[in-house]
């Protein structure tokens, strides 16, 4: 239930729901999306974007946030630890426990090598688990990998690498094969037809899901495998810095237990950085869907190592997140809401753009109309606009949100407002970092050797702005990859002396740029209380 | 100021607005969580937490993260509970419920008290599907335990000991890898890539110049 403040512009929504629901709104030519962008997305926000001093990027332009905690100092100085006794040593060490890291080791382990995973919380607390749209693969017959690849090339602005992007959606079918064979609980019609909806940006409707609970049901199954094969899990264990040896190639990691604050020293022949996105560090103000530990830890291990960032200015703000109320501020209204037939509503009950557009430009397309044009809804914290979901029930019969989106549901309905009813205020949040590592078509980067990277934190697979659904996608296919890659690369390893030089080196350069800074890096959590202690 | 309530984290009363969660409302009091914390949004499980208003007698369990404190809350969280998870192997299981009499035979010594249902933190039917997990009829014990986050509630309240959402993650998996119906297209679609039927339309557009693949995005047919 709303309150009285939003009557006027409630019933507005509701009288012009039938119309709005039969009127089919034009979608933005190139031109128009381009100056949309410019206008309103935050990535082009000139006066919100640092220029970098020193590293591999040097010149390059980042958030304020991001410069702030690459050009950092480590947490640790050289001699903090014991290089000569590792605490734990093994050929792959994957770091993160989302499904990047979770596949990579499933894939390392059945290749024979001995894996570890250490992650910051518990294994599954990712923002895979919270994954809710879904998966795409072009693997209906009025579909090809080639179609996708448009569709994803365009999408991200023409900025992918195109290896990259080649494997992403060749390997995509399969992926989902391997998943299900895993056991994984697709959505399917009685005779085991995939049933695939839209998303913003597709062509095709090739996007694959379990409910509103696709990562959920991905992030547990593969957490279920990891165990099954005895894969060590050592959790509340972050690693705040990446181990080379004499010859700079990658050779394990400094760990910190999150609770005890015990420093540990991981050895190993080739190291995956699976540590996802970096929501939680509020760029520019905004609120996030992501999970606790999204802090973009694991693009300050390697820049701090000397491997390359690529499109780390690109982040995603998804067009949808929660407006109101206040308690799920910032949290995911997942896309399948719109892919399901809800419309974007002003405060007059009018449809102001295609609702499939791609994310940035629709996220551009909220702000435009709660900022110039003024036609957003007051919040009380903010702004927004209607997200009309009764239309799901008009379009789709009765009972299709219980059955296709129940979490949505279930998220507003602890706060008495009925989805299938009522329809729900969203405003922009910030979701996913299209950038990250710069990696090769075999996910080790490109100036680390050793050194291989999966999901979130890799750039480049999808260019500047990524299609929902792609990223389930990213992580398993880059993350077996990784893991198959990384396990045949470890045969061949001899690892030569440990050395945590590369400290001292970043301090160095960090001295000559004539940067004083007291932030340490990488920050694991962002800080949410109100107290100050001492 | 804003209105505000007294919660008591783990007996201590903290004074704080009333329309944070019991997450933010602990964060506003000074805890810098680390346990009971993954997604803050109602997906991991992370956060299970007890709580007895007082003068009630009902305790309730929830997910931190998706309630609202209330007046005279009295709070402990349960960030960990000791499940207990056996280890198999999917591709040898047997799709049957000798596999559950194997791996989870404690299901069976289910008393029926239902206390399990009445504290699950997302409205599951709990006793049930640990019913259909009994008779091996895993296609409904993975319909009916679908939405679970696997906080462990449900087990914490459990006399019988079972460790539910394990009971129910081994019927999805058995349920999504024989039960389910096959897709053909998919099988069809990984033969036909693996076959090379693709390569050279995926080739071709390797070498495509930039305007010309702009040409194909902007004008390309687009599915109703
Ligand atoms: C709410 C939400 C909805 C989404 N919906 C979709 C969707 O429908 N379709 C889609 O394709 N994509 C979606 N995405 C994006 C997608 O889920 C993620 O991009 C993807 O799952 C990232 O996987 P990952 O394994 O790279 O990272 P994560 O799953 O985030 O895992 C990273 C892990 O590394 C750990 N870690 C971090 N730093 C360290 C450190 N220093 N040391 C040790 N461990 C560390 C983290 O705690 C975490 O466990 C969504 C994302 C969110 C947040
Ligand atoms: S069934 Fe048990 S583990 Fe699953 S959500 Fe309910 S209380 Fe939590
Ligand atoms: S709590 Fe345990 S014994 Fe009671 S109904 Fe649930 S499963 Fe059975
Ligand atoms: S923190 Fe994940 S369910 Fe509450």
């Amino acid at each position: 239930m709303y309150s009285d403040k939003f009557k006027q512009s409630l019933e507005r929504v509701e009288k012009a729901r039938d119309n709005n629901i039969a009127l089919e709104p034009e979608r933005m030519t190139a031109k128009q999306k381009e100056d949309l962008l410019a206008a309103f997305h935050p990535d082009y926000r000139q006066d919100q974007f640092d220029t970098l001093k020193i590293g591999p990027n040097k010149g390059d332009k980042v958030p304020f946030e991001l410069s702030d905690i690459l050009q950092a100092h480590s947490r640790i100085s050289a001699d903090s630890v014991d290089l000569e006794k590792p605490d734990y040593e093994t050929d792959v060490l994957i770091i993160g426990g989302g499904g990047a890291g979770a596949s990579a080791a499933i894939e390392a382990n059945e290749a024979g090598a001995d894996v570890m995973i250490v992650t910051k919380l518990r294994i599954g607390d990712a923002n895979t688990m919270m994954a809710e749209g879904g998966i795409q693969a072009a693997d209906k017959p009025n579909d090809s990998p080639a179609i996708h690849f448009v569709d994803a090339f365009g999408g991200g602005h023409f900025a992918a690498k195109r290896e990259l992007l080649s494997k992403l959606v060749c390997d995509a079918p399969e992926a989902i094969k391997w998943l299900s064979d895993l056991g994984v609980e697709f959505d399917k019609d009685a005779d085991g037809t995939m049933i695939t909806t839209h998303g913003g940006g597709t062509s095709r409707k090739r996007m694959h899901a379990a409910k509103d609970y696709s990562g959920a049901e991905i992030m547990r199954t593969l957490r279920d495998e990891v165990l099954n094969r005895n894969i060590p899990v050592v959790d509340f264990t972050a690693a705040i810095e990446l181990i080379l040896d004499e010859n700079g190639n990658a050779a394990g990691a400094v760990l910190m237990n999150m609770e005890t604050r015990e420093l540990l020293v991981a050895k190993a022949k080739t190291v995956i950085i699976a540590t996802g996105g970096a929501g939680r560090m509020h760029y520019q103000g905004f609120p996030t869907s992501n999970h606790y530990g999204a802090t973009a830890d694991g693009l300050v291990l390697g820049y701090r190592a000397g491997a390359k960032l690529l499109y780390a200015e690109t982040l995603q703000y998804h067009p949808t997140g929660v407006a109101y109320p206040e308690q799920i501020f910032g949290a995911l209204v997942t896309e399948k809401v719109r892919s399901l037939g809800a419309k974007l509503i002003n405060v007059n009950g009018e449809v102001f753009m295609h609702p499939l557009e791609t994310r940035d430009v629709a996220a551009a397309s909220i702000i435009r109309e709660c900022s110039e044009r003024n036609l957003g809804v007051d919040t009380g914290d903010g702004q927004g606009v209607w997200l009309d979901t009764p239309m799901i029930e008009k379009i789709g019969g009765e009972g299709t949100i219980m059955k296709r989106i129940p979490a949505m549901w279930r998220m507003f309905d602890k706060y008495g407002i009925d989805i299938r009813k009522e329809p729900i205020l969203v405003y922009p949040t910030l979701h996913y970092q299209n950038g990250g590592l710069d990696i090769d078509a075999n996910c080790m980067t490109t100036n680390v050797e050793n050194l291989f990277v999966a999901g979130e934190a890799v750039g480049g697979i999808h260019g500047k702005n990524r299609l929902m659904g792609n990223s389930l996608l990213d992580i398993i296919v880059f993350g077996r990859s990784a893991g198959i890659n990384a396990a045949a690369k470890a045969k061949d390893v001899t690892v030569g002396k440990l050395s945590l030089a590369h400290i001292e080196k970043f301090e160095k350069e960090l001295a000559d740029a004539g940067i004083t800074t007291e932030t340490v890096s990488p920050k694991l959590l962002p800080n949410y209380t109100k107290q100050k202690g001492i | 100021m804003e209105n505000t309530v007294n919660i008591f984290l783990f007996g201590k009363k903290y004074e704080v607005p009333e329309n944070l969660t019991i997450m933010t409302a602990m964060e506003y009091a000074g805890y810098q969580l680390v346990r009971g914390c993954g997604c803050r949004n109602g997906f991991c499980g992370a956060c299970a937490t007890i709580y007895r208003i007082k003068g009630d007698r009902e305790l309730h369990a929830c997910l931190a993260c998706q309630t609202k404190v209330e007046d005279n809350m009295y709070i402990a969280t349960l960030p960990f509970f000791p499940l207990v998870k056996q280890v198999y192997d999917i591709e040898k299981i047997p799709a049957t419920e000798t596999v559950m009499m194997q791996l989870y035979p404690e299901i069976y010594a289910c008393i029926g008290c239902n206390a399990c249902t009445k504290s699950c933190t997302q409205g599951l039917n709990v006793m049930q599907y640990i019913a259909y997990a009994q008779r091996g009829d895993f296609e409904k014990c993975a319909e009916e335990s679908f939405d679970c986050v696997m906080c462990g509630v449900c087990s914490s309240r459990c006399p019988a000991g079972i460790s539910h959402p394990q009971v129910a993650m081994l019927a999805r998996r058995i349920n999504g890898k024989y039960l389910a119906p096959g897709c053909t297209h998919l099988e069809d679609r990984v033969r036909e890539i693996k076959n090379g039927d693709f390569n050279e339309l995926i080739e071709a557009l390797m070498q495509k110049p930039l305007d010309e693949m702009k040409e194909l995005y902007n004008n390309r047919e687009i599915e109703k």
